[in-house]
């Protein structure tokens, strides 16, 4: 019951920052400097150009209802269509937001596999080799300029070793004479319904380096979160408590423990997906992987409004939702937190 | 042969600011089936004694004992392995010692996982029967509650059902009333000996309440400074105790306390952990105090069943 309220008080909540986020996308597009109709209107457009995409895009009409307009437009995923290129928003989103977010959920699922199972092993063996070893790891992993690690991991793995790919979401074979069929625009996802095992492999693959150089930096934060997490709960009364009832020391550490430090483990994976999710351009651009990171910084570039909007929009609600599921995560693993 | 048999035991920990001495000099003897109390002021080395008998004294202590043997075997080379299968620990803070995370039916099954080879239905059924055995009134929603669900007598219960669960015979009780309200206390003593005289356990009970001791306890070692100074069994030790520490200690219980009350204030205070004793560490504070009594170790006294250290002879008043 508790846990019902705490949910529906935080999606509650949620939906007052997305709407907060819809208006000061809104006012922001009203205050860039910036002609939104002359750039609707096509190179070197004249006057009477610029009037008529005026009032096709409605520019005319009082502020308020222009807001009215763009909150239900948003709502009901209508996004609009790009200056640059005129083509539906709402089209390139669901090419390039499944392969994000893909990547973001892989990158996450990566971070927290390798960071806390290492912050745990550090606080068990606090000052001891494996301890120091892996806090100098973190520090590199945390320290480690994206482009650099992503550089390193192409030049061994794809290059040297040859077996990962270089880039790409799917190999040449397969994208272009055996496509799949896109249903969720998840490669992973699509290639399960479609019954082509062998393209989950593919898909996998390509993956995997992307993911890793991503994860590298929450990984080192999600260590050093668990380790210092760790070390205070190993101090704690139930601690004790539970040796003393001769359970054994993996069992405590992983069974008793860990869960009391899943708070900062978790609230991680909100910054590992955030940072999945806009800052991987650089990322995205080296691993050639056709994601929003790409997609909006070259809508920054051309001041493509439309564009930035939807981008905007569009992450804001799936790190709005990401929290939701965080924070309802969180209550199911310490059922105080609903009560608070 | 007694069940618990400690000789001359000192723990000594090693810190920046010199060793503490934690454990001086401490003899306890427990026969299978007692509730043996242990007593004394704050401070005296009453819960590192504990520790130490569950291999749990902190890392880097210096454990040294002329004999430390539970049942026939080696505490200072075996109580990892006993602990938990033979030696269980209620704490003083039953809220502090669950798992605040974690369910009651979570907390229950991963000690008898640990312990019993049995299904999960068996394991179910055991863990609710041993919650009921511990007065229990709704096993079933004890099971599925949090800890912080529970009021601290259904809390002490649980942890005491816990200790069950393992099949530990001998119970190490640390202050297991101070955190409860007086009446909770008592209801969890009265516990403890039904479980002790029903299932054949062993309590060592640590207190630093004399009502403690009157109530629940069959014999009772008084501790000083890190040091056994008096030994014996209850009824003999309240009618007439032999050490002047133990006299203070009563004497300081007006006999109107109310039910539960602490020990009152002795006059001064323990030696500190860090230094060394010279002569009787209770010299300072004893009002009986002799000039030998700073300067050499009292003798032992003896007097029907129970003995002291004391340079008093044991016929003085
Ligand atoms: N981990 C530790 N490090 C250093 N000193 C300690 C530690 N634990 C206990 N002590 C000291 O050892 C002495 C005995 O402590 P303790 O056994 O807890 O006393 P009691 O349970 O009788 O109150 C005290 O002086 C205490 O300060
Ligand atoms: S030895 Fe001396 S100081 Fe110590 S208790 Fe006996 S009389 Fe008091
Ligand atoms: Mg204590």
């Amino acid at each position: 019951m508790e846990l019902v309220r705490y949910i529906l008080r935080r999606t509650i909540l949620s939906t007052f920052v997305v709407v907060g986020v819809t208006f000061l996308v809104f006012i922001v597009a009203q205050v860039v400097p910036s002609d939104p109709a002359a750039l609707y209107a096509g190179p070197r457009p004249t006057a009477e150009q610029i009037e008529k995409a005026r009032q096709e895009l409605n520019l005319d009409a009082p502020l308020a209802e222009r807001f009215v307009t763009f909150a239900k437009a948003m709502a009901a995923g209508d996004f609009g269509v790009s200056y640059k290129s005129r083509r539906l928003i709402a089209d390139d989103l669901r090419a390039y937001l499944p392969a994000t977010l893909e990547l973001a959920i892989f990158s996450t699922g990566l971070a927290l596999l390798i960071g806390i199972p290492l912050g745990v092993l550090a606080a068990a063996r606090q000052g001891n080799w494996p301890d120091r070893l892996s806090s100098l790891g973190s520090i590199a992993a945390v320290a480690m300029p994206t482009f650099f690690l992503a550089m390193i991991l192409q030049l061994i793995f794809a290059q040297w070793l040859g077996i990962l790919p270089l880039s790409g979401r799917l190999s040449r074979e397969i994208s272009i004479a055996a496509p799949l069929p896109m249903i969720t625009g998840f490669n992973l996802i699509d290639a399960v319904l479609a019954g082509r095992i062998e393209v989950v492999g593919d898909a996998l693959k390509h993956l995997i380096l992307p993911a890793l150089t991503l994860a590298s930096y929450p990984a080192g934060v999600a260590m050093r979160l668990t380790r210092s997490a760790m070390i205070e709960i190993l101090e704690r009364r139930h601690v004790t408590a539970a040796r003393a009832l001769g359970l054994s020391e993996p069992r405590i550490l992983f069974g008793h423990a860990l869960p009391n430090a899943m708070g900062p483990a978790l609230t991680v994976i909100g910054l590992s997906f955030a940072y999945a999710l806009t800052g991987a351009v650089l990322v995205e651009i080296i691993f050639a992987w056709p994601g929003l990171g790409r997609y909006v910084s070259e809508a920054i570039l051309a001041k493509d409004f439309p564009v930035i909007a939807a981008v905007t929009m569009v992450v804001t609600i799936c790190y709005v939702v990401m929290n939701l599921l965080i924070d309802v995560a969180q209550a199911l693993v310490d059922p105080r937190v609903a009560l608070s | 042969m007694p069940l618990l048999e400690v000789r001359n035991l000192s723990v000594t920990i090693p810190t920046p600011e010199g060793d503490v001495h934690a454990v001086r000099a401490i003899n306890l003897e427990i026969e299978k089936g007692e509730i043996h109390g242990v007593i004394g002021e704050s401070g005296c080395g009453k819960t590192m004694t504990g520790m130490t008998l569950l291999g749990l004294a902190p890392k880097g202590a210096r454990i040294v004992a002329d004999s430390l043997h539970f049942d026939g075997e080696d505490l200072s080379k075996n109580a990892e392995r006993l602990r938990g299968r033979r030696i269980g620990l209620i704490s003083q803070d039953p809220a502090a010692a669950l798992n605040p995370v974690l369910s009651i039916a979570r907390q229950m099954d991963d000690v008898l996982r640990a312990h019993r080879n049995m299904s999960r239905q068996a394991r179910r059924a055991e863990a609710s029967s041993l919650l009921a055995a511990t007065g229990l009134p709704d096993p079933q929603r004890v099971l599925k509650s949090y800890p912080h669900q529970l009021s601290g007598g259904m809390q002490q219960r649980v942890v005491i059902a816990q200790a069950l669960a393992t099949g530990a015979d001998f119970l190490i009780a640390d202050e297991p009333t101070t955190a409860l309200d007086v009446s909770v206390g008592a209801q969890v003593l009265a516990l403890l000996r039904k479980l002790v005289s029903d299932r054949g356990l062993t309590v060592l009970m640590i207190t630093h309440d004399m009502d403690v001791i009157a109530e629940a306890c069959d014999r009772v070692t008084v501790l000083y400074a890190g040091l056994s100074v008096e030994v014996g069994p209850v009824g003999e030790i309240l009618q007439q105790p032999g050490h002047p520490y133990t006299q203070a200690l009563l004497a300081a219980l007006p006999d109107a306390a109310p039910h539960g009350a602490r020990l009152a204030a002795i006059e001064g205070s323990i030696p500190p952990p860090r230094s060394g004793i010279e002569g009787c560490a209770f010299a300072p504070r004893c009002p009986k105090a002799m000039p030998v009594c700073a300067r050499q170790v009292p003798p032992k006294r003896l007097a029907e069943a129970h003995r002291w250290l004391c340079h008093l002879p044991a016929s003085a008043p």
